[in-house]
């Protein structure tokens, strides 16, 4: 999945178990693609001590929380609106 | 007490001396230690090192990028767009991070950083974290009433200006380029460097004034 920046995603809303990096705050919250960083390890996995791979893309999202939240979410958080 | 063990008496005011004190987060750091370096993962001297490099950081080194980016446009937009690669060219050291992202006050935004998951922050350019970063009520109120938080830090910030919070929930770490004082035009690099301070890298402050030094 690759996104654009400008492009309007929702956080999924599920559940996890076991460590990940989708604040709760956020899940479910509709917000628009700033930038992309770039690919990094799944810390899912590697946080279990696997390879982490295969990588995946990070995007900085924009949420309005009242004023503006910029946080780094994973691509497979991330669903288009 | 008083009592006798080994065959001599004597009086025991004390505890006993040992673990008890030690916070339950430090007694599994310490256990998650001891684990590792027998089963041979890694060695004291590993953390040892690892220790002496975290406190070898301070913000001194975040405060050099500032002021040479205020003094230098290309160098600005160098750090602005990868900061890892402007540190390295100031012959600093970014750390582990894999990547570390400049963002830049102005006169109509302002940023400000935090951590809600746990305590990110470009430890390579500013040295540990102020406690305070790593408290639940910061990490909350950052993101909830953001404002307010920076008043408290006596931050009263314009209506105008557009405030933005980066919670650095994953690998990215976010360093503030703070807006240049107004009254520093001349000064040099050491002296401006020295005006930025550790909090107006996380947002929370603005430079100090050149007055203050």
């Amino acid at each position: 999945m690759s996104l654009e920046v400008g492009q309007r995603v929702r956080v999924a809303a599920r559940e996890h178990p076991g460590h990940h990096r989708t604040p709760g705050y956020l899940k479910g919250r509709v917000g628009t693609v700033e930038r992309c960083h770039g690919s990094f390890t799944n810390p899912e996995t590697r946080a279990y001590g696997d390879s982490g791979l295969p990588e995946k893309a990070l995007y900085l999202v924009r949420f309005d929380n009242g004023v503006p939240v910029y946080a780094d979410i994973f691509e497979h958080w991330l669903e288009a609106e | 007490m008083s009592h006798d063990h080994d065959g001599h008496d004597h009086e025991h005011q004390h505890e006993p001396i040992g673990h008890d004190s030690e916070p339950p987060s430090a007694a599994r750091a310490r256990a998650l230690e001891e684990l590792l370096v027998e089963k041979g993962v890694i060695t004291r001297e590993d953390v040892r090192l690892g220790i002496d490099w975290l406190v070898s950081r301070s913000p001194a080194d975040g405060a050099r990028l500032v002021a040479r980016a205020w003094i230098d446009p290309a160098f600005k937009e160098r750090l602005l767009d990868d900061a890892r690669v402007a540190a390295l060219e100031v012959g600093l050291d970014p750390g582990p991070s894999p990547k570390v992202a400049a963002v830049e006050n102005t006169d109509d935004v302002h940023h400000m950083v935090v951590c809600t998951l746990c305590s990110c922050y470009p430890r390579g350019l500013l040295g540990p974290p102020p406690a305070w970063y790593k408290s639940l009520p910061y990490r909350s109120r950052a993101v909830s009433e953001p404002r307010a938080v920076l008043a408290e830090f006596g931050l009263e910030l314009d209506p105008e200006v557009e405030l933005r919070v980066l919670d650095s929930t994953a690998d990215v770490r976010y360093l503030v380029l703070p807006r240049r004082p107004d009254g520093t035009e001349g000064m040099t690099e050491d002296e401006l460097a020295a005006l930025v301070t550790r909090d107006s890298m996380i947002g929370v402050a603005q430079p100090l004034a050149p007055a203050a030094v």
